[in-house]
C-alpha cells in the first residue's frame, strides 16, 4: 500500500541510537529512514513513510535551543533541496515523555519548524515535562507517559495526531488524547445550548458527574496601591476605557475588541467638546458622550482642580481605549504598559475611567 | 387555561398584490405593506421592502431586530388564546446604523452556517429614518415598524387554514399546596429569563413595559410564544436575544417539552439586567427569592449580552447555590480572537455547570455577495468589525460577534467552545 504521508522524525542521540549521556553534545545529523521510533511509527501507520531522521544531542540544544532548532531547519532545507520527494507532509518529534532536556528540544524543533518551514508537527510528552510551560499553547503535544514504557502508547498517539493534522482535522484534547494547549475553539455541538443546558442540570440533579463547558476563570486580584499622601503635590493622570478620542479617531481604535490604546495630548485644552472629541466605543450608547465628553473623560473639572491647587497638576498625555469584548488578556497588556509608561513621567495618581 | 397555536408551514415567499398565504406560499404586497408603515410613523422616511431567500448570495446588514410573524385571533391574556403563527419566515429590519451593535444575516456562505436566520425566507425592511431624527427614535421606530409589518403580514393570514394546531399546555403544579405534584417524583426545575435593561438602547419590553421596571417576576412560561418580550436593544449580535429568539424560546420550548414526564417545568422568573451595582444585587436577590418559592430543586439560567451582564448571571449562580437550588447556565465567551484570554468578566465557584455557546472573538471571514440590503460600509462601525474589516473586493474579515444571534444564549443553536 502506498505511503500517502511523508514524514521527517526528530530524536536525540539516545533513542537515534548514537549513544548515551556521554554523546549529549552532538551537533545535529540527518539520517535517511526511520530509526529506533521512528521504525514504530511505520509499523502503526500503514500511511506514514518516515523518509529522514534528524538526530540531535540533548545537551547541544538545551546549551543552545534557539541555533539548534535554526540548524535542523537548514538541515531538513538542504535535505530537501537535495531530493524533493522528501518534502515532508508532518515533522514528528520524540517521543520525549517526562525527560527536561528532550522536551526543551523536541518543543525548540516543532516550534521552529511551524514558524519558518509552515509545516505541521507533532510531539509527545508528559504532562509533567517542564518543556510545556514553553511550548503547551502553540505546539499539538499528546500526551504520553513518564517513561520509554509508554512508547507504543506515545508513538501511536502520535501517528494519530499526525493524519489528522495533515488532513487539516481540528484536534480534541479530550479524544485525541493531547494536552490542553489552553485555547478556547469553536465548535458545533451535536446538540443545542438549551439541550445541553436542560441535560446538564438533570445530571446535576440525580448527582452525576457533570463536565461543564467552561470551567470558571481564576481572576488575577490587583492590590490597591496606597493612598496618595498629598494631591497638592501630585500629579494627576486621565485614563479611561470609555473610548474618548481625537474626533477623526486617527487611530483607528475599534468599536469592540480594540487591538490598540492611543495616548493624545490634552495640552493647551481647557475642556473636550464635541467639536474637539468623541467616543469610538460600541459597547454603550455614545449620545451623551458625543455630546460632551467631559461626562466620560473628565478633563473640566480636573483643569478646575489643578487652578485651585488641589492637584499638583496634570499629565498633559491621555490613554484611551474600548473597553468593549476586548478580552482580559489585552486589557492586562495595555494596562502594564500604561502603568510603565505613566510612571516614568513621575505621575502618582491616575483617574481611571470606564463605562 | 390553554395557548393553541394555529401553524402555518411557509415554503416560499413572493411579492403580489394579493396578499397572504396559500398553498404554503406567502405573498406580501410590498406597497401595500410600505403604505401601511409609513401611515402610522412619519419617522419612517424611506423604506426598502425585498426578500432574502436560504442559499442566495444575500447579505444584510446593520440588522437591528428579527420577528416572527404571530398575531393574536382569539383571547386576551398574554400567553392564552389562539395564536396565528408563520413558521420558517421572519422579518428583519434594517439600513444605517443606530448604534454599534446592530448585526450581519448572510444567507449563504460560511456566515450563513453561524445564524438561525438563513435557513428560511425573510422579508427585509431596510429602513431610512427622517433626517433630525435621534439615535433613540431611530431605534423605536424601527422595532415598531418590524413588529407592525409581521402582525400585519400575519393578519393577512389569519383566516386561513392552518397546517397544525398545536395546544401548549402547562399544567402548573402547585408547590406546597395540598394540591398533587404534577408528577412525584420528578425534578422541579425553573428557568431564570434575564433580559438585558440597561437605558440608552440596551432595552426590552416585557409584557408591553420597559425591562427597567416591574422585574423580576415570576411569569406563565408560554408568554415568551406569544411576543410579550421584544428586543429593543443594540448589544453585540451575537448574543442579543431578537424578538423570532424570544417567541421561539428554545429553553422554554424544550422545558414544557418534557413537563409532567421527565420533570416538573416548575415556571419562568424574568429578571433583568440593569447597569447598577445595586440594582444588581436587588434583582437577583429577587429572582433568587421567587424561584426558592416555586420550591425548585433546580434553575437554568440564560443570559443575554455580556461584560456587566456576566455579573448578574454570577449573582444569581451564587444565590441560587446558596439557596441549595442547584443550577445550569448558558452564556458565550470573550475569549480573544486567539482564544487565549479567560472568557468572562465575572466568575462564581457555584457556576460550576456552564454551557458555553462560542466565543464570540473568533474571527470568520465572509465572502462578497452580490445582492446586499442596508449600507454594507457601516459594517466596518459594528461591534466586531474592524475599520480594516471591508476589503475592495468585497470580502470582509468580522469576528463571529458581529453576526446576529451566532452566540445566543438561550441556546437557540449548537455553536459550542471547548479548550484545545
Amino acid at each position: 500500500m502506498a505511503k500517502t504521508i511523508r514524514a521527517i522524525h526528530c530524536l536525540n542521540q539516545f533513542f537515534g541510537g548514537l549513544g548515551g549521556e556521554e554523546k549529549g553534545g552532538l551537533a545535529p545529523q540527518w539520517f535517511e529512514g526511520p530509526r529506533g521510533p521512528g521504525s514504530l511509527i511505520q509499523q502503526l501507520a500503514a500511511d506514514i513513510a518516515v523518509v529522514g531522521t534528524v538526530v540531535v544531542g540533548d545537551n547541544y540544544m538545551a546549551e543552545h535551543p534557539d541555533e539548534g532548532a535554526a540548524e535542523i531547519v537548514a538541515l531538513i532545507e538542504t535535505e530537501i533541496a537535495k531530493d524533493p520527494a522528501l518534502r515532508p507532509d508532518l515533522v514528528m518529534a520524540g517521543p520525549a515523555f517526562a525527560a527536561g532536556r528532550y522536551g526543551m528540544s523536541c518543543g525548540a524543533i516543532c516550534q521552529a519548524v511551524l514558524e519558518k518551514l509552515g509545516i505541521s508537527t507533532v510531539t509527545a510528552m508528559h504532562p509533567d515535562n517542564p518543556a510545556l510551560d514553553i511550548y503547551r499553547q502553540t505546539l499539538t503535544v499528546v500526551r504520553a507517559g513518564a517513561d520509554v514504557m509508554g512508547m507504543r502508547e506515545a508513538v501511536a498517539g502520535m501517528v494519530r495526531v499526525g493524519i489528522k493534522l495533515v488532513a487539516g482535522e481540528a484536534i480534541v484534547p479530550e479524544t485525541d488524547g493531547t494536552i490542553p494547549r489552553g485555547l478556547r475553539r469553536n465548535y458545533f455541538a451535536d446538540a443545542t445550548g438549551a439541550e445541553r443546558a436542560v441535560e446538564m442540570l438533570m445530571r446535576k440533579l440525580r448527582g452525576e458527574e457533570i463536565r461543564t463547558e467552561y470551567p470558571m476563570p481564576v481572576f488575577s486580584r490587583v492590590t490597591p496601591a496606597p493612598p496618595v499622601a498629598d494631591m497638592a503635590k501630585a500629579t494627576l493622570a486621565l485614563v479611561t476605557s470609555g473610548g474618548i478620542v481625537p474626533r477623526g479617531n486617527p487611530d483607528r481604535i475599534e468599536s469592540a475588541n480594540a487591538s490598540k490604546y492611543g495616548e493624545y495630548s490634552l495640552r493647551g485644552l481647557d475642556h473636550l467638546s464635541a467639536e474637539s472629541h468623541q467616543s469610538v466605543h460600541g459597547g454603550y450608547d455614545t449620545t451623551y458622550a458625543n455630546e460632551d465628553p467631559n461626562r466620560v473623560l473628565p478633563l473640566d473639572v480636573v483643569r478646575d482642580l489643578e487652578r485651585e491647587g488641589r492637584i499638583g497638576g496634570l499629565n498633559e498625555t491621555y490613554y484611551a481605549t474600548v473597553g468593549n469584548a476586548t478580552s482580559v488578556k489585552r486589557a492586562e497588556a495595555y494596562g502594564r504598559e500604561i502603568a510603565a509608561k505613566l510612571i516614568n513621567v513621575g505621575v502618582q495618581a491616575v483617574i481611571l475611567t470606564s463605562t | 387555561m390553554t395557548l393553541t397555536l394555529h401553524r402555518h408551514s411557509v415554503q416560499t415567499v413572493t411579492f403580489g398584490d394579493k396578499a397572504g398565504i396559500a398553498g404554503g406560499t406567502l405573498t406580501v404586497d410590498p406597497e401595500a405593506l410600505r403604505d401601511h408603515l409609513q401611515a402610522r410613523d412619519e419617522r419612517l422616511a424611506k423604506i426598502r421592502i425585498g426578500l432574502a431567500r436560504p442559499g442566495e448570495a444575500t447579505r444584510i446588514v446593520c440588522v437591528k431586530d428579527v420577528v416572527q410573524p404571530r398575531l393574536k385571533k382569539a383571547g386576551e391574556k398574554a400567553g392564552t388564546g389562539t395564536l396565528c403563527v408563520l413558521d420558517d419566515v421572519a422579518v428583519v429590519t434594517c439600513g444605517p446604523i443606530v448604534a454599534f451593535q446592530e448585526g450581519i444575516i448572510d444567507m449563504s456562505g460560511p456566515g450563513a452556517d453561524t445564524t438561525p436566520f438563513s435557513r428560511m425566507p425573510l422579508v427585509v425592511l431596510d429602513i431610512d429614518v427622517s433626517e433630525g431624527v435621534s439615535p433613540h427614535e431611530h431605534e423605536a421606530a424601527v422595532r415598531s415598524a418590524g413588529l407592525e409589518a409581521a402582525d400585519a403580514i400575519a393578519r393577512s393570514c389569519i383566516e386561513a387554514e392552518p397546517d397544525v394546531v398545536e395546544t401548549v399546555a402547562w399544567d402548573k403544579s402547585k408547590a406546597g399546596s395540598k394540591l398533587p405534584r404534577i408528577a412525584p417524583g420528578l425534578p422541579r426545575i425553573a428557568y431564570v429569563y434575564l433580559v438585558l435593561s440597561q437605558g440608552l438602547l440596551h432595552d426590552n419590553y416585557v409584557l408591553g413595559r420597559n425591562a427597567r421596571e416591574g422585574l423580576p417576576i415570576s411569569v406563565d412560561p408560554r408568554i415568551a410564544f406569544d411576543t410579550a418580550i421584544v428586543s429593543g436593544n443594540c448589544v453585540s449580535a451575537c448574543d442579543k436575544n431578537t424578538t423570532y429568539h424570544h417567541q421561539n424560546n428554545p429553553l422554554v420550548a424544550e422545558l414544557l417539552r418534557g413537563h409532567g414526564t421527565r420533570w416538573d417545568f416548575a415556571g419562568v422568573v424574568i429578571s433583568n439586567a440593569a447597569t447598577r451595582l445595586a440594582d444588581k444585587q436587588r434583582a437577583a436577590e429577587a429572582a433568587v427569592e421567587l424561584v426558592a418559592d416555586m420550591k425548585a430543586d433546580g434553575a437554568i439560567v440564560s443570559k443575554e449580552g455580556f461584560g456587566n451582564p456576566d455579573t448578574d448571571l454570577m449573582m444569581i449562580l451564587r444565590g441560587l447555590g446558596q439557596a441549595g437550588i442547584k443550577a445550569s447556565a448558558i452564556t458565550d465567551e470573550f475569549a480573544g480572537i486567539e482564544g487565549d484570554s479567560q472568557s468572562l468578566a465575572d466568575a462564581t465557584p457555584e457556576a460550576d455547570a456552564i454551557v458555553s455557546v462560542g466565543n464570540a472573538n473568533e474571527r470568520i471571514r465572509l465572502p462578497a455577495m452580490s445582492t446586499t440590503f442596508g449600507p454594507l460600509p457601516d459594517v466596518t462601525r459594528l461591534a466586531g468589525g474592524y475599520p480594516h474589516s471591508l476589503r475592495d473586493d468585497g470580502t470582509m474579515e468580522v469576528e463571529l460577534q458581529s453576526i446576529m444571534g451566532a452566540t445566543n444564549q438561550l441556546g437557540f443553536s449548537r455553536l459550542s467552545c471547548r479548550e484545545v
